[in-house]
């Protein structure tokens, strides 16, 4: 997988980024990420929803591409739960390929020979941005738990600050799956002049009662590990790696479906023949399990997922508009492309049918496609060729509406 | 004689002409440059391109999955929906023109969805197979089965066509819920339109698919 790739046209603005780190580095690029880092001072502090002014603080964020002169090509891609910055490029932690690479490359509907794409950390998180586990320099340790309690609108706020540092006015295009589908709405919703196009895939305008509820389980599993130590384990030198593996093993179910698990995995043993008569991972799905729940211990850190969690949890467009969801939507210009997919059961069709609807609704440009798959939610971070191919045609002519050259001036 | 001797095909270049449907030229002639159009049953797409193309904004819904998919894959502005249940989320007024292509027949309930098209849009454009059309008579009456031709070529077990009509029974339709037809055309089994000035008894013989420009009935009528 994470072999010899072609990087032509895909190396970010920050090399050090290709780099592999050690697993135990994690931490290190919690406070000093090896991507471009926006440092906000005590003067332009981001105003949050629970009412506390966070300053000094940080976004880090990835670059592909050039800005054209007009500033009229720039795409922001907004990362899933335990997504980040490096949307295609090595990752610096675990030295695998960007995370959506189906999506962002040459050659991909994100051509960073046509467009300057920018991917950033979301507050909260622990790639570099500032989240939990980063230094309070209030006090000289990690925040934990004293970090405030952030929401999809924070982080899509903290975006346009980064977006209003790079200079950039309207983008053309805000694109996003799952919790990054979410900040792709909330950017028209809050910013409704400011987005071109609007490609929001396997997402939600709220987080159903069965997704808080999953969510809710993974927070538990955390706070049930004795490391986690009401999220002072910073201060330790430890880390809840159990409970944060079981949180990741439940939600890992989530993203795929029975069908893909059945197809995937089957009844199959894992090297060996008989069951052991014991706990030991004899199904192969198991095993996997496992496998996803450690390796992503060895990159994320357990109040991030708090955090992340929460703030999707919180998330709801029409309770901000009375309940009616349309109206948040009132008078957009926004062209929207929304996907979604058969087997995805975390954020099924019937959410994006809602949305679509509200869209109509507001008289809004929205072409929306329900792609049959039975890879569940994760569909949309695979080679998926007719969503790619949706995706690629909607910014095609969402690009030839904005009056954009095509790639090489053809 | 070629195609622009025959249809009202004002305004279409000869490349348009080779390229798109007769009857989608002549719905697509109906409409006003600059308006906002709704093409229900969009299919993939075609009808939607040529309005694109003639600079109107256009949106569209279809029903099957594969058609959607390939009109979103060129570049068009639809979504996944059923005439019968969905037209209710459009707002009032919410489009210049609402245009119900070879579709009617297919739905639930005609006359709800016709009462919505002209909720929807100011002006409505219906096109629909005219089941009085003289060979499917001829196969009810000579052959003794269901009518099948190269436009509706179903079997009556796996029709989606469940509720064909007439051009007379159109026509009474519209007076029924009281809309004003504004301009009406039936297409012969070439597409080419029949003489206006015939009679409708003419048209519903002879016709085979009519074309029908609706808008909403004057107040107070």
């Amino acid at each position: 997988m994470a072999g010899v790739r072609d990087m032509t046209g895909l190396t970010p603005k920050s090399t050090s980024a290709l780099r592999t780190v050690a697993p135990e580095e994690r931490s290190h690029e919690v406070d000093h990420p090896s991507s471009l880092v926006a440092q906000f001072g005590a003067d332009k502090p981001l105003k949050l929803d629970c009412g506390v002014d966070l300053a000094p603080f940080q976004i880090a964020y990835q670059t592909y591409g050039e800005l054209n002169a007009d500033k009229s090509n720039a795409v922001l891609v907004c990362h899933a739960l335990t997504g980040d910055q490096h949307v295609a490029n090595r990752h610096p932690v675990t030295g695998k390929p960007g995370w959506w690479e189906t999506l962002v490359g040459q050659g991909r509907p994100l051509d960073p020979s046509r467009y300057f794409i920018i991917c950033s950390n979301v507050i909260g998180g622990c790639m570099g941005s500032t989240g939990p586990a980063s230094m309070n320099p209030a006090t000289g340790k990690v925040w934990g738990l004293d970090f405030p309690i952030i929401t999809i609108p924070d982080m899509v706020r903290a975006q346009a600050m980064l977006i209003d540092h790079l200079g950039i006015d309207t983008l053309f295009a805000v694109v996003g799956g799952s919790m990054g589908g979410m900040q792709a709405l909330q950017w028209t919703v809050a910013y409704p002049a400011r987005v071109f196009a609007n490609l929001a895939i396997a997402c939600a305008t709220r987080h159903s009662a069965q997704n808080i509820a999953f969510h809710e389980l993974g927070r538990q599993a955390v706070m049930a590990d004795p490391d986690w130590d009401h999220g002072r384990y910073g201060d330790k030198g430890v880390h809840p790696h159990r409970g944060l593996a079981v949180a990741r093993m439940a939600a890992h179910i989530t993203y795929l479906s029975d069908a893909a698990l059945h197809r995937k995995f089957g009844r199959r043993m894992q090297d060996r023949e008989l069951p052991t008569f014991s706990f030991d991972a004899d199904f192969q799905v198991e095993s996997y399990l496992r496998y996803q729940g450690s390796s992503f211990v060895e990159r994320f850190d357990a109040n991030s997922y708090l955090y992340l969690t929460r703030a999707m949890d919180y998330f709801d467009i029409a309770a901000d508009h009375d309940g009616v969801l349309a109206a948040a939507f009132r008078g957009i210009q926004t062209r929207f492309c929304v996907v979604s997919f058969t087997s995805d059961w975390l954020f099924p069709t019937s959410e994006s049918r809602a949305l679509v609807h509200a869209l109509n609704a507001s008289s809004a440009r929205v072409s929306f496609a329900e792609i049959e798959t039975d890879k569940g939610h994760d569909a949309f971070l695979l080679d998926v060729p007719e969503f790619i191919d949706i995706a690629g045609a909607f910014l095609e002519s969402a690009g030839k509406a904005r009056g954009l050259k095509a790639p090489n001036g053809g | 004689m070629s195609l622009q001797g025959v249809l009202p095909l004002n305004g279409f270049s000869g490349g348009e002409v080779l390229a798109y449907r007769p009857d989608h030229l002549l719905v697509a002639g109906m409409v006003e440059r600059g308006s906002k159009v709704l093409d229900i049953g969009c299919g993939d797409g075609d009808l939607l391109q040529l309005l694109e193309s003639r600079g109107i904004d256009g949106r569209g819904i279809e029903l099957s999955r594969e058609g959607v998919n390939h009109c979103v894959a060129k570049g068009l502005a639809v979504v996944q929906g059923d005439a019968d249940t969905d037209l209710i989320d459009y707002p009032d007024d919410a489009f210049d023109y609402v245009i119900l292509s070879q579709t009617l027949q297919a739905t639930r309930q005609p006359k709800v969805v016709l009462e919505n098209l002209l909720r929807i849009g100011r002006r409505a454009i219906v096109t629909f197979p005219n089941f009085g059309f003289w060979r499917l008579r001829l196969q009810l009456l000579v052959g003794g089965h269901m009518p099948r031709t190269d436009n509706l070529p179903f079997t009556w077990y796996d029709t989606p066509n469940i509720h064909f009509c007439t051009i007379k029974d159109f026509v009474q339709l519209c007076d029924e819920i009281g809309v004003k037809m504004e301009r009406a055309v039936a297409l012969d089994a070439y597409a080419r339109p029949l003489r206006v000035a015939m009679p409708w008894w003419f048209w519903n013989m002879f016709g085979e698919q009519g074309v029908f420009l609706l808008s909403r009935a004057e107040k107070g009528r």
